[in-house]
């Protein structure tokens, strides 16, 4: 109860620090226009002429690449710049529970700037009878892939007090998660690696796992593959904050 | 309340403490002093669960630091060094976020910040926001955030840095005020600042405890301390230097200055000899020899001749 208690703290104060700042309010709005314009201009949503939004979650794993770690490059690095961190890890609550905090913070907030993409759900069902259990397993889908960035930023936000630093890091690991089941990059690995090889780095790839709940297919798998990525970046993130102070 | 036994903490090659132990009771204020990079500030951190420990153990309470972090930290109230802060975050908020993590809400959460805001005269600024506070309230904030839970233990690293003397003055007696309650900890570079709040002292060099005792005693260990220094008019000099050197006891004598027709000079005691008064001696000699005596006292020694005299490396000293 005492440790919800203060993930619960932690993530309010997080939270708060999103929208006392222009931030919050600069990427909610570069968020929905760039939604907007992969889905309708670059996804041809309309010449596409079925009622689905495929062509606004295929965009989401590019689109997070550079957002997500945008929000989650402050995290850890911010702390350590203004020295509240030594603040903060003195304080009566474990390491852990300041990790989950911090984390739920920033994924909700990426939840609230997903559930702002409304407009495009309610054009689709507008304009056809599209099927929503597909678009709900789509948003979950792109929940989980947004959490899993974002815990990657986390790792390696504690990385670093550079802000910048911590965001190109994440972007280069996250772009490996998604080239891995990129399907030109899987059709060049096949001339060189076995079906089998090729299979099992695609399978380290979001693409690969993001693709069933863009088909409306919630697999156990692919949430225990989210699930496993966001768990190991928030404890390796606890592994480096540890092993900084201890020298 | 805390103690600390044996304790080190290397960073790679470097030993920042090596083998420190003292403790602190309730109702006592320690002084840590010593040159920048001595080791002060690695040593709270420590003792406030910020660094393990290389070797050694810090208990807080009766509670040991590393094995029960969360019960002895919620004993320790905590200002790092150069007060750090949520930039954005508003006075008010920043001490109501401290206060919950301490595990007060509602009406004791408030009533907690109000009493933490009046100690350290913050009403001015509550809604500010800490990037737009001087150093001054900066400072003051992170203090009060130190204080939101009224700890039995506090640790302060360098609290009335970059303050100015008014402030710098209201702290002091703000610690003073909080003593008799609560074991204290503090670092400074003021040497005065030990003088007037610490019942002691401990000075760290290059990791290590060089001295420890109340601050009385380590100015007694000044070369000055016992020294007796007087002031004379219509005397030359060499008559009082000559006459000085055979009042029994003294083992040297200097003249401090020597101007228009005063002079002022000093006389060193045998120390070994704990009887000698001194003071009372040449007093007597004054008198028979009919000297007008504008000045007589006895030196209590200065802790910043202590503190060179001790953190100076050899080298340095020699000179």
């Amino acid at each position: 109860m005492n440790s919800w208690n203060n993930i619960k703290t932690i993530t309010k104060r997080e939270l708060g620090g999103y929208f006392t700042s222009p931030i919050a309010y600069v990427f909610l709005i570069i968020f929905l226009l760039l939604t907007g314009f992969f889905t309708f201009t670059i996804g041809n949503f309309f010449e596409r002429g079925e009622a689905s939004l495929v062509s606004f979650f295929t965009w989401h794993p590019w689109l997070y690449l550079f957002l997500v770690p945008a929000v989650g490059m402050r995290l850890w690095s911010e702390e350590r710049r203004l020295g509240t961190m030594e603040l903060l890890l003195t304080m009566p609550l474990t390491t852990w529970q300041a990790i989950v905090g911090k984390f739920l913070a920033s994924w909700l907030f990426l939840a609230l700037a997903l559930a702002l993409t409304f407009p495009v759900w309610i054009t689709v069902n507008w304009l056809g009878a599209p099927d929503n259990g597909i678009i709900a397993a789509g948003y979950v889908g792109s929940l989980f892939l947004a959490g899993s960035y974002l815990a990657i930023s986390c790792m390696t936000s504690a990385l670093t007090r550079n802000q910048v630093i911590s965001f190109i890091l994440s972007v280069v690991i996250c772009l490996f998660f998604i080239l891995a089941g990129y399907t030109p990059v899987t059709d060049l690995l096949t001339r060189f690696a076995s079906p089998v090889v090729v299979d099992i780095i695609a399978s380290f790839s979001v693409m690969t796992h993001f693709e069933g709940f863009q088909r409306g297919v919630i697999d156990l798998r692919d949430f225990l593959f989210f699930a496993s990525v966001i768990g190991f970046a928030l404890f390796t993130t606890g592994v480096i904050i540890r092993s900084q102070r201890a020298g | 309340m805390i103690k600390v036994e044996n304790l080190c903490k290397h960073f790679g090659a470097k030993i920042a403490v090596n083998d420190v132990s003292f403790s602190v009771e309730r109702g006592e204020v320690l002084g840590f002093l010593g040159p920048n990079g001595a080791g002060k500030s690695t040593t709270m951190r420590m003792i406030t669960g910020y660094y393990p420990p290389t070797s050694g153990r810090v208990t807080v309470g009766g509670f040991d630091i590393m094995e029960k972090p969360i019960e002895a930290k919620r004993l320790i109230g905590y200002l790092p060094e150069n007060a750090p802060g949520y930039a954005d975050m508003t006075v008010r908020g920043f001490l109501s976020f401290a206060a919950e993590l301490r595990g007060l809400h509602g009406d004791a959460r408030k009533k907690a910040v109000n009493h933490a805001v009046e100690m350290c005269s913050l009403e001015n600024v509550l809604h500010q926001t800490i990037d737009t506070l001087s150093k001054g309230y900066k400072h003051r904030t992170c203090l009060a955030q130190s204080l939101v839970h009224d700890p039995e233990v506090l640790i302060m690293d360098e609290p009335t840095d970059g303050l100015d003397p008014n402030q710098k003055h209201e702290v002091r007696g703000l610690i003073r005020r909080m003593a008799a309650t609560k074991a204290i900890i503090f670092s400074t570079h003021i040497l005065e600042e030990v003088e007037e709040t610490c019942s002691r002292a401990i000075i760290i060099d290059r990791g290590t405890i060089v001295a420890n005792g109340t601050p009385a005693e380590l100015k007694a260990r000044s070369e000055l301390a016992g020294a007796v220094h007087v002031q004379t008019a219509g005397v030359a000099s060499a008559a009082l230097i000559e006459n000085l050197n055979q009042v029994p006891g003294v083992v040297r004598t200097e003249v401090v200055t020597d101007a228009n027709g005063r002079v002022e000079a000093r006389a060193y005691p045998d120390k070994s000899n704990a009887n000698l008064n001194l003071t009372r001696a040449i007093a007597e000699l004054a008198a028979q020899q009919h000297w007008q005596l504008d000045e007589i006292h006895t030196e209590t020694g200065k802790l910043d001749e202590v503190f060179r005299a001790i953190t100076l490396p050899d080298t340095v000293k020699a000179h």
